[in-house]
């Protein structure tokens, strides 16, 4: 980052810093927020969770419910993530490549349920497959369950994860253009082959952050799953609905403990961002990934 | 040059709309389709209940103090972070997004056990008479947490990329440096900051994780509106939860379209 200083301090007047004390006082209050709402709750989960020692730690992670909920929490993930790669690659390509009427509206569609309340993302499935939902009288004659099962999880997560793999890469496929496609296809490659070898590797970087950040939401997402999952111990429970419980019932250290795996892989996300940000800098742009935070 | 329609726009449009439309569009349109299939009366009776009056004060009170407070703040973040140098800069800029990462429920926690009377930050806080968990403040610090990325993130590209001749000349002029902050520079992140104070108060509305753990979730007093869909629910009153959600949806939408029109009229007079 240049700062004021290095930008050429002898051109400079005095008029462009703002005074020492001014500049303390600033940092000192930035400093204070983020310690206040996001250094302080952050250092709060690894204390609840080691405050009682590394093996009521350890005991508490390898709890049986704790481990289907790991599970359950990984196979949702694993069945989510693959169905919104293809509908973000999809959706990217549509977006990002062609103008055609209703661009707009399908641009709002897709980005529909980052303004919608997870609450009500998980009730819509309620009311579609609930006990008193539309087909709900059809599914008990079958005795399919997808509400309080694991369908339910899936569409909930889904829904809510639907937007994040298009809005990485419809930024960054718009900023890059498609002139090397042009010039594949006009050497004579065919679609499917153009797409493979020359659009894939152009946004790889972004395909790959995208995933993981489809796939960590999908395994942090709390608000949809808790209105479709019922709760069931060691059956429907994720990770976070298992955090719920746990803290509910007043085992604190338990909760924790379980929350900091979810930590882990929120930092470990960051982690990856910072890197990519740093190696995608020259095909991809800091201003880029900006504009895509910024729009999530 | 003659550019080429690239292959598989019907490809990639029936993907799209078809995943759209089954997983998205229709489930949506449940809430819609219940809510019109109940009586107008008793419609009107649930979302006019003083219940859900007070939890829809709350929730759009809330999202627009913690947007307010992020926007103070969040352009003080961004310019301490894009203008100053101080230890572990770039490891504090990296957390900034913390919130669009963590889980809500993990955050909640969180925020609940370090503002509780005898948590890290209410234990100082007590004494002062500012209870914060379990109180509508509660729903406010969380709401923070939630929003706080959102313009940090818009205005520092913007920092960045802002002319320093046009402040170099507002100080040759003979401007004081809080006159140029105050009408160089902020007319020239103010759309930017308004974007994301936008951003963080849509997110906030219905924001329901990192809520429920610190508001103490009493009927009429710390109770948002996502939580009481959630209650309706489970006590299987569907039509109920979708009046609710309808009417929430709908003065949502409206009140961010105003916003964002409000904002996008500033746009043009910082241009120049």
């Amino acid at each position: 980052m240049a700062t004021t200083a290095a930008r050429g301090a002898a051109a400079r007047s005095v008029h462009l810093d703002e005074s020492r004390w001014a500049r303390w006082a600033l940092t000192g209050a930035a400093v204070a927020f983020l310690l206040a709402f996001l250094l302080v709750p952050l250092a709060a989960v690894f204390h609840g969770a080691l405050r009682e020692g590394l093996w009521v730690y350890l005991a508490a992670i390898r709890d049986p419910d704790a481990l289907a909920a790991v599970r359950l929490t990984l196979t949702v993930a694993v069945i989510v993530v693959p169905f919104n790669l293809v509908y973000g690659l999809a959706a990217a390509w549509a977006i990002a490549r062609y103008r055609f009427p209703g661009r707009n509206a399908l641009l709002t569609a897709i980005d529909m349920p980052f303004s919608v309340s997870p609450v009500i993302s998980g009730m819509v499935y309620v009311l579609l497959f609930g006990a008193q939902g539309l087909f709900g009288p059809w599914l008990v004659d079958r005795d399919i369950r997808i509400i309080f099962a694991l369908p339910g999880i899936v569409l909930a997560t889904m829904f809510v994860t639907a937007p994040i793999v298009a809005r990485e890469l419809i930024p960054l496929m718009e900023a890059q253009g498609s002139d090397e496609e042009q010039a594949a296809l006009t050497l004579g490659a065919g679609g499917f082959r153009t797409f493979l070898l020359v659009s894939l590797p152009k946004i790889r970087w972004g395909l790959a952050y995208g995933t993981i950040l489809c796939a960590a939401r999908a395994m942090g997402e709390f608000g949809a799953v808790s209105v479709v999952s019922g709760h069931i111990r060691g059956r429907t429970n994720t990770l976070p609905l298992h955090v719920e419980i746990l803290y509910n019932e007043y085992r604190f250290t338990a909760a924790f403990a379980a929350a900091s795996l979810l930590t882990l892989i929120a930092l470990l996300t960051l982690g990856v961002q910072a890197l990519l940000a740093r190696r995608g800098g020259r095909a991809d742009g800091h201003d880029a990934t900006s504009a895509r935070r910024a729009a999530a | 040059m003659a550019e080429r329609r690239l292959p598989g726009f019907g490809l990639s449009m029936g993907v799209t709309l078809t995943y759209l439309s089954l997983v998205i569009l229709l489930p949506l349109s449940m809430i819609a389709l219940r809510t019109f299939s109940a009586t107008w009366e008793s419609v009107a009776r649930v979302v006019t209940a003083p219940r859900t009056l007070a939890a829809f004060r709350l929730s759009f009170g809330a999202a627009l103090a913690a947007a307010c407070i992020n926007l103070v703040f969040g352009v003080l973040v961004a310019w301490v972070l894009e203008r100053y140098t101080f230890p572990f800069k770039r490891l504090v800029d990296g957390l900034v997004d913390l919130p669009f990462a963590l889980p809500t429920a993990v955050a909640g926690i969180a925020l609940a056990s370090v503002y509780a009377k005898e948590g890290w930050i209410g234990g100082w806080l007590a004494p002062l008479g500012i209870e914060v968990a379990y109180t509508p403040l509660g729903v406010v610090v969380a709401l923070v947490f939630v929003g706080l990325p959102f313009v940090v993130r818009t205005v520092q590209p913007v920092l960045r990329d802002l002319d320093p001749q046009i402040e170099e000349a507002a100080a040759s002029l003979g401007a004081s440096r809080g006159i140029t902050f105050i009408r160089v520079i902020l007319p020239g992140i103010l759309p930017a900051a308004l974007t994301g104070f936008v951003v963080a108060f849509a997110r906030g509305l219905g924001e329901y994780g990192s809520v429920i753990f610190i508001a103490g979730n009493m009927p009429s007093r710390s109770e948002i509106t996502p939580l009481l869909i959630m209650i309706q629910l489970e006590q299987y009153d569907y039509a109920g939860a979708a009046a609710i959600a309808f009417v929430f949806l709908l003065a949502s939408f409206a009140l961010l379209f105003g916003v964002n029109r409000l904002t996008l009229r500033r746009v043009p007079r910082a241009e120049g």
